[in-house]
């Protein structure tokens, strides 16, 4: 299904866009937000297919992918998969893509040490028990970033990246140049 | 007459007895380095600063200058084996940089911007390495720890103690305390020792102190790592901005901004 879309003329030669979260806290998200009133400059030329912005919830074909978070559960795989599949360039958003970020922090302990800390002994829980809903995808015994499990065309690294780098990776890509960040938009943290 | 080398085909002064480094560093010329500070002696272990000396390569803190070398530094080959070296780095420790309270002003993370490096590009190593929080004002956080052993030649060159050491072989290869339980808390290094400030990056941390400078205005938010004078305070004992010395200098003291 394609989604609706108004003044159909202006759109056809538009960019299609893609964006989701993976195991990461939608922060990057929020930081493409923060262009603000730049992102109607940006829709001119730009629309969304699956992206938590309009709750679409699959990804169509595509021509750019941004993923923000890491890989911790099966869905962000098959999630991610689905992106790379359907985008003709997919880009690593953010530190928890890049190399794990903070979710990548339970590295250091087993899955199940973690899942008995979270239900079972931390402080103030109610009918402990470890969750085993067949709805709850399974958690991947270690995070990994992105480019582990597929190919990644670009890095846009920072926690998050600033709506500046956002804005410059995306309008290099517009103009069809190879995206470059000047040095002052250049942060892992 | 002076005795003169060329670096990137710039013609330097040195003196007899000076390295390749330290000749550039006394002439403003950044070599990238992070196993390196003046006035320690040499460790050649990380191999940033690998220059190419009539055509071979060497490390430049370890090579004497000598006279009529023709030397290769800031060149797009080097730098980007530089930066595959930097990346390897990364994914051997947990280089979590927005939790790690040395962000900001990490040498390490300093040298990823300098090179334009945007991903860690080999797969994870994920260590499991152990963290001693035992000694009541400093803590050892091996998840970060490089292996350049500033803070085993500071420990012994400077502070005249034998605190730390590199033990094992490979991915084994890890700090280890001179202690009698191996502890931190037990061993003699204390709060104003060099080798408590000298950590280039999280490794070494002082307790009670952490993300006290805000984004923007940290070491490496006003400096590019390139800026070689940063490197000249280095010797000059740091001590923390609590310990009743109100000249400015922050935790660390040792990039003082
Ligand atoms: S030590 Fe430096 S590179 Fe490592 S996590 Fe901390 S800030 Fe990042
Ligand atoms: S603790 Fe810091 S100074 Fe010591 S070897 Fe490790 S990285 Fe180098
Ligand atoms: S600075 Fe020369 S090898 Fe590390």
């Amino acid at each position: 299904m394609t989604p609706v879309k108004k003044r159909e003329a202006y759109t056809v030669s538009k960019v299609r866009v893609a964006t989701t979260s993976l195991a990461g806290c939608f922060g990057c998200h929020m930081s493409f937000l923060d262009m603000d009133e730049r992102i109607v400059g940006l829709l001119e030329h730009v629309e969304f297919s699956r992206s938590p912005i309009n709750d679409i919830k699959h990804c169509e074909p595509c021509d750019i992918g941004l993923i923000e978070g890491a890989l911790c559960n099966a869905d962000n795989v098959h999630v991610l998969k689905e992106f790379r599949e359907n985008c003709k360039i997919v880009i690593a958003v953010g530190a928890c893509a890049i190399n794990g970020g903070v979710p990548a922090m339970r590295n250091h302990f087993t899955l199940q040490e973690c899942l008995e800390e979270a239900f079972l002994d931390e402080i103030g829980v109610d009918n402990p028990h470890i969750p085993n809903d067949v709805e709850i995808p399974l958690l991947l015994s270690k995070v990994h970033p992105i480019h582990e499990v597929v190919k990644v065309d670009y890095y846009l690294p920072g926690c998050p990246p600033s709506a500046d780098a956002f804005l410059k990776i995306l309008t290099d890509l517009l103009e069809g140049k190879e995206p470059s960040l000047p040095k002052e938009m250049l942060h892992y943290d | 007459m002076n005795k003169t080398i060329k670096i990137d085909g710039v013609e330097i002064p040195f003196k007899e007895g000076q390295t390749i480094m330290d000749a550039a560093l006394a002439a403003d010329i950044y070599i990238p380095h992070l196993c390196h500070k003046p006035g320690l002696s040499p460790h050649g272990s990380c191999k940033l600063c690998t220059v190419d000396v009539n055509g071979r390569a060497a490390s430049s803190c370890t090579m004497p200058a000598a006279e009529g070398q023709e030397i290769e530094n800031d060149t797009p080959a080097l730098n980007e084996v530089r930066k595959t070296i930097t990346q390897m780095l990364f994914i051997e420790g947990n280089h979590l940089c927005p939790s790690c309270e040395k962000t900001g002003d990490c040498t390490l993370q300093a040298i990823g911007y300098h090179l334009g490096m945007l991903d860690g590009h080999f797969p994870q190593f994920y260590p499991r390495r152990e963290v001693d929080a035992s000694h009541p004002t400093l803590v050892l956080d091996r998840d970060r720890c490089i292996m350049c052993e500033l803070c085993v030649r500071a420990s012994r060159e400077c502070d005249g103690k034998n605190v730390f050491a590199i033990s094992g072989r490979g991915t084994k290869r890890h700090l280890i305390v001179n202690s009698p339980t191996g502890r931190l808390a037990d061993s003699d290094i204390e709060l104003d020792d060099l080798a408590a400030h000298i950590c280039p990056v999280g490794a070494i941390l002082i307790k009670d102190h952490g993300y006290e400078v805000p984004i923007g205005r940290r070491t490496f938010d006003l400096h590019s790592v390139a800026e070689t004078d940063l490197d000249e305070v280095i010797l000059t004992k740091a001590r923390h901005h609590d310990e009743g010395d109100d000249s400015g200098e922050k935790e660390g003291g040792v990039y003082g901004v």
